[in-house]
């Protein structure tokens, strides 16, 4: 790896060669200032590769998936399953398991209103019910997303919802594990990487926890599945879910993973067409999984960009963009760590730890720093980052967040590291 | 550069320095709103003085947690509304809105009235920054509405 800021060349990525693959990162924003986009994990940009892949589909293949006979339907629908498999292989699942949704929040609702649906599903669905005496667990660092669906269900069925807490350092606190987890918890929940402190949390650990008290796995890889090689069988959970834009695929599509015998037997969510068997003026029964989660039609167009997304991703590796990112983060931590009255929420190393770094400036609110950053083309996030449980943990109004994807390299570190020193010196004195 | 353009001294200024900051008794009523985009709050308290017939605003005290701009933005608002008529309060409170719409480009605008808050043309570049400049001035509403109606 080279140290030198000043060049475009990282690791064993060719960054110039990826940086030609996306239009956007061309422009210049704020008077003619190059972008330098640190924003990835909001959203990522998109390869051509996925623009192009969407726009084929509708200008030779457009139709309704799973409807009609004609050509156009059956290339359709082709396209869509063939999306779903390229998906699934991405992450070491069978195409069966693999349920499309809008984004990973709709995929967490999903599981928690069938949840709640199951109290009267009938038997199959038993093992789905949750209500008074029972437990939910999530932690202390999720994403709202991953944390509100969680309060609901309480609500709704009288459950309580308990929590895991973290350390100053930004890990989770696993000392109560044994007593939090216990013979009442019916689901854990929990963030594989945290959007804000980039915590990449012991699943293993969670996991193994959760199934010897026979609580199902909900796990959020929304900032893990586009950063870092991911492989459902591994990491043994029983659900998962992610967001298609925030891995260079288009917006609107996300994944709902879940195991075969849990989806199976899982009543459904949202209801109406493609998503029965049989539909009487009585009564209707419903279709085998991945259908009986995708009522009406569904984002075919966005599925196959998102398959070109985990093509482009698979062609670079995981292994790649996951090393890229570490090498990355390590530097702005560094760079970080030489300006007085800049603290990072978050563990301080790459040990398990993914590329999303957010810090404090003493004396600047986290707008204004990002005020100052925009001002030189340099785009990150600032605010509670939808995780304001997170931030009352460490006492701080909002922070300012920088996160690395593979079109980033040390220039953009270097960028950000001066940007702030320059909010420093625009803001001086204004504590 | 531009940045200069958003940050005036007159903001810098109050966010160094803010007035009427720190919740003072007695008062009539108080209303705390925050930015759910950023979690930014604050707290505004209002005690309103009716003599002949007219109801002024008497005093106006602040405290919350926020970035400059909404921070400075509050402590001006607490100048321009105090020792005001509440009508007139209401109306700068109107103006500046006015002026936060207005994208940079103000005009028809009662400037006499806006005084201070003026300076926050430049914010109104910024759509992700209207709803900071805007806090305290919708604290301060809902709070003299609570207060003119405790006295009726």
């Amino acid at each position: 790896m080279t140290s030198d800021l000043g060049t475009r060349t990282t690791t064993t990525l060719d960054v110039a060669r990826i940086r030609s693959d996306f239009p956007i990162l061309q422009r210049t924003v704020r008077g003619g200032r190059p972008l330098v986009y640190l924003d990835s994990g909001a959203t990522s940009q998109k390869p051509v590769q996925v623009l192009d892949a969407e726009r084929t589909f509708y200008e030779t293949h457009n139709a309704a998936v799973h409807r009609g006979a004609h050509q156009l339907a059956e290339e359709a629908t082709e396209a869509y399953e063939q999306a779903r498999a390229t998906i699934a292989a991405f992450i070491g699942a069978a195409p069966g398991e693999v349920v499309f949704t809008k984004n990973a929040t709709e995929g967490v609702n999903l599981v928690a209103y069938a949840m709640s649906n199951a109290a009267t599903a009938g038997p199959e669905a038993a093992r789905f019910v949750v209500g008074p005496g029972d437990s939910i667990v999530v932690t202390e660092m999720e994403h709202h997303a991953n944390l509100v669906p969680w309060q609901m269900l309480a609500q709704r069925t009288g459950a309580t919802l308990r929590w895991l807490g973290i350390t100053d350092g930004g890990r989770l606190d696993l000392s109560d594990l044994d007593t939090v987890v216990d013979a009442t918890t019916k689901v854990v929940a929990f963030t594989h990487q945290s959007n804000v402190l980039g915590t990449v949390n012991p699943a293993d650990v969670l996991v193994r926890r959760a199934h010897a008290v026979g609580a199902l796995v909900v796990v959020d890889a929304a900032q893990s599945v586009p950063h870092q090689p991911v492989d459902v069988r591994a990491l043994g959970a029983d659900y998962l879910v992610f967001s298609g834009h925030k891995m260079l695929g288009p917006l609107g599509v996300g994944v709902l993973w879940g195991r075969a015998e849990l989806l199976a037997a899982m009543p459904p969510f949202l209801t109406g067409g493609s998503m029965i068997e049989v539909v009487r003026m009585e009564g209707s029964t419903f279709a085998a999984p991945p259908q009986r989660f995708e009522a009406g039609v569904p984002m075919a167009a966005q599925a196959v960009g998102l398959a070109a997304a985990c093509d482009y991703l698979t062609a670079v590796g995981m292994d790649t963009v996951a090393a890229h990112e570490r090498a990355l983060t390590s530097l702005a931590l560094e760079g970080l760590a030489q300006l007085p009255g800049v603290r990072v929420v978050g563990p301080l190393t790459t040990e398990a730890r993914g590329g999303a770094v957010s810090f404090v400036v003493d004396g600047i609110h986290a707008h204004d720093v990002g005020q100052v950053l925009d001002d030189l083309g340099v785009e990150v996030r600032v605010g509670h980052h939808c995780a304001w449980p997170l931030m009352r943990r460490f006492a701080v109004p909002a922070t300012t967040r920088a996160t690395f994807y593979l079109y980033n390299d040390e220039s953009d570190v270097a960028a950000l590291v001066a940007g702030v020193g320059h909010a420093q010196t625009f803001f001086g004195g204004a504590a | 550069m531009q940045l200069d353009q958003m940050y005036q001294e007159v903001i810098l200024d109050h966010y160094r320095h803010p007035h009427h900051r720190g919740l003072v008794e007695p008062f009539d009523a108080e209303a705390h709103h925050v930015n759910p985009t950023c979690g930014d709050e604050v707290t505004v308290r209002v005690r309103l003085d009716r003599s002949d017939g007219v109801t002024t605003v008497a005093e106006v005290s602040h405290e919350g947690l926020g970035c400059s701009i909404s921070q400075a933005s509050t402590s001006v608002m607490s100048d321009l509304v105090t020792g005001r008529p509440l009508d007139r309060a209401l109306a700068a409170q109107e103006e500046f809105r006015l002026l936060m719409q207005s994208k940079g480009e103000p005009a028809d605008l009662d400037q006499d009235l806006l005084d201070d808050a003026m300076a926050f043309a430049g914010v109104a570049r910024y759509p992700a920054r209207v709803k900071c400049a805007l806090l305290g001035w919708m604290a301060f509403v809902d709070a003299a509405a609570r207060a003119a109606g405790t006295e009726d």
